[in-house]
């Protein structure tokens, strides 16, 4: 079997610029895109592992995510969308109405 | 390809050890349809329905009992402690439809996705504490956030509850895909995601010592730290408590906390027990830090909400304090506290709900103001409310805390339960505070009107305080129900 240790390698290169993306962008749809890096980048995590050690819970769980982060795009954007509604920006800075 | 065989017997188990998420999922579609087919002015009916079958969910819980029944091949389990949360999160789930009855007509939730919403995400914490497979842990996690997410942001029209939502959100997609990491590298390392497996895997030192487990471990609990709101993962918790429709509110603060603390028990007692030497330091840190900067940010608010919300994050730091000491005793403490946590908070937002009559403006700490005299009942209920939060005799809160900081004392974390104390005497500043505004500050118009209670609404608030007053009496049956569920994990 391949050995996993490149695969994850680059895993943790794309878990990274995901987490980097989200920490530095300002426009909530660029950071909604910097977690789906981050969660693409836990699949080709899971599959190099599973396919690694010869074993099926790698891959399902890598369907497993692909499903819930349909289901939190799917979310996320319609949030996005009645905030872009009652405001016309998408731009995280100018989001405070609550502080403490 | 020979045909894949299915074991009758073993998936009529399987469906057993999942009858009442089974019911609450089943109620969530109904209530939906219903929805459609009913008539404006029967909206009502749909709440009922909810409860209806909340209340056959809770029986079956209740007819299932606390024996073990393992189900789809070791990925859920219905133990002693999947058992003692179904109660808790349903009973939390039943007090916010009894409360949600007055809500939805003041503020126009009565839709029937409001409900299944609710329900949907109720199925979700329930497989989420009985998972014992990171997946369906995982799988839980989402299952009761992304409905959150949403009912948190459904005023449509209001921005901060839009804000609130978009918030938790960003922060709560973030901190699941640390989850993910975290389970992913747990797997690369160990090749399973199955909770007692992981358990005996751990006894081989080379495991405990590998980086990417460690690694793997940090990035999980990250993971759970957001979701339980422990600093320095908390900042989402204000912001979308505030935002959010009350009713959602309370239901998050008390059911979505027992939930992600039922797999982080789990997790911590069955599957890393190898790693405590390492564990209990960062578990100690995060408990000072959560009780100290949650205290210290409760004391100058004055949104009520605000407040609440920083109390709450206090709370999982008591919370933790009971996992620090990782054994039985702390364990139960932790899962009696949870119970009683749920009533009382959900008690103090209900009666905050009916002090102010609109969102946004009606929560400040000044509305509260000469409510005491003027409604007796209100006053009385809140004050028992906030006093029990603060930990004061002979209250249920006060038994819970007694019986985190006394295991606390008995694993050798005497600092730990002495810093414990000393933030549970700062909060009483601020619960007391709200008391003091009640009962001794004169209004500068005139008193704010509470809007009368329904009949339903009224039973939730009593219910609620009748628990708080009684577990702070007669503590015992309690305790030892949550005994045996602590112990039903680590057989």
């Amino acid at each position: 079997m391949m050995d996993p240790s490149a695969y994850l390698l680059l895993s943790g290169i794309l878990f990274g610029i995901g987490v980097a993306g989200v920490v530095v962008r300002k426009n909530v749809l660029i950071i909604l895109m910097s977690v789906e890096i981050m969660l693409n980048a836990v699949n080709v995590a899971f599959i190099a592992v599973g396919s690694h050690l010869g074993d099926v819970t790698g891959s399902v769980f890598a369907f497993m995510v692909m499903t819930v982060a349909a289901a939190e795009a799917a979310v996320g954007l319609a949030i996005l969308i009645a905030i872009f509604r009652l405001k016309e920006t998408i731009d995280i800075t100018e989001l405070s109405v609550l502080k403490w | 390809m020979a045909p894949i065989s299915i074991d009758a017997a073993a998936l009529l188990t399987s469906v057993q050890s999942i009858v009442p998420e089974i019911i609450v999922v089943a109620t969530a579609i109904f209530v939906l349809l219903l929805d459609l087919a009913i008539s404006e002015e029967k909206k009502h009916l749909l709440c009922g329905m909810g409860l209806l079958g909340i209340g056959v969910a809770l029986f079956s819980v209740y007819a299932l009992g606390q024996g073990r029944i393992e189900g789809f091949s070791g990925m859920i389990v219905h133990d002693g402690m999947g058992a003692f949360f179904d109660v808790v999160i349903l009973s939390a789930c039943a007090l916010t439809f009894l409360m949600a009855t007055g809500y939805s007509e003041w503020e126009g939730t009565h839709k029937g996705e409001f409900y299944s919403l609710i329900l949907l995400s109720t199925s979700g914490m329930m497989f989420m504490a009985k998972g014992t497979d990171l997946m369906t842990v995982f799988l839980g996690l989402e299952t009761l956030s992304i409905p959150i997410y949403v009912l948190v942001g459904f005023h449509r029209n209001r921005m901060s509850s839009l804000e609130g939502a978009l918030k938790y959100f960003l922060l709560g997609a973030f901190a699941s895909g640390f989850l993910l990491y975290g389970i992913a590298l747990i797997y690369a390392v160990t090749g399973t995601t199955k909770i007692p497996v992981l358990a005996t895997m751990l006894y081989d030192p080379r495991i405990l010592a590998s980086p990417l487990f460690l690694a793997g471990t940090g990035l999980l609990l990250v993971g759970f730290a957001f979701k339980v709101s422990l600093v320095p993962f908390h900042m989402w918790t204000p912001d979308a408590y505030e935002g959010a429709p009350t009713v959602v509110t309370a239901f998050m603060s008390a059911a979505v906390k027992a939930a992600a603390f039922a797999a982080l028990i789990r997790v911590l007692l069955v599957a890393l027990p190898g790693m405590q030497p390492v564990l209990w330091k960062v578990l100690w840190g995060l408990a000072v830090l959560t009780m100290t900067v949650g205290n210290l940010s409760a004391l100058v608010q004055n949104n009520v909400k605000r407040l609440l919300a920083y109390s709450s994050i206090a709370h999982a730091g008591y919370i933790l304090v009971g996992l620090v000491s990782g054994d039985v005793l702390g364990g139960q403490a932790s899962l009696f506290y949870l119970l009683v946590y749920a009533f009382m908070n959900m008690g103090a937002f209900g009666v905050v709900m009916l002090i102010a009559q609109k969102e946004d403006e009606g929560y400040d700490i000044a509305n509260l103001a000469g409510i005491g005299f003027k409604y007796p009942a209100l006053g009385a209920l809140l004050t028992l409310f906030l006093i029990s939060l603060g930990g004061i005799p002979p209250t249920a809160g006060f038994v819970g805390k007694f019986y985190l900081f006394s295991a606390a004392v008995k694993n050798g974390y005497i600092w730990l339960a002495v810093i414990g104390v000393l933030n549970s005497a700062a909060s009483i500043y601020y619960y007391l505070r709200m008391v003091v505004y009640m009962y001794m500050v004169t209004p500068d118009v005139e008193v704010a009107v509470p809007r009368p209670p329904r009949i339903l609404f009224s039973m939730a608030l009593c219910a609620s305080a009748v628990v708080v007053v009684v577990l702070g009496i007669i503590p015992r049956s309690v305790l030892e129900i949550a005994e045996r569920s602590v112990l039903s994990l680590l057989m």
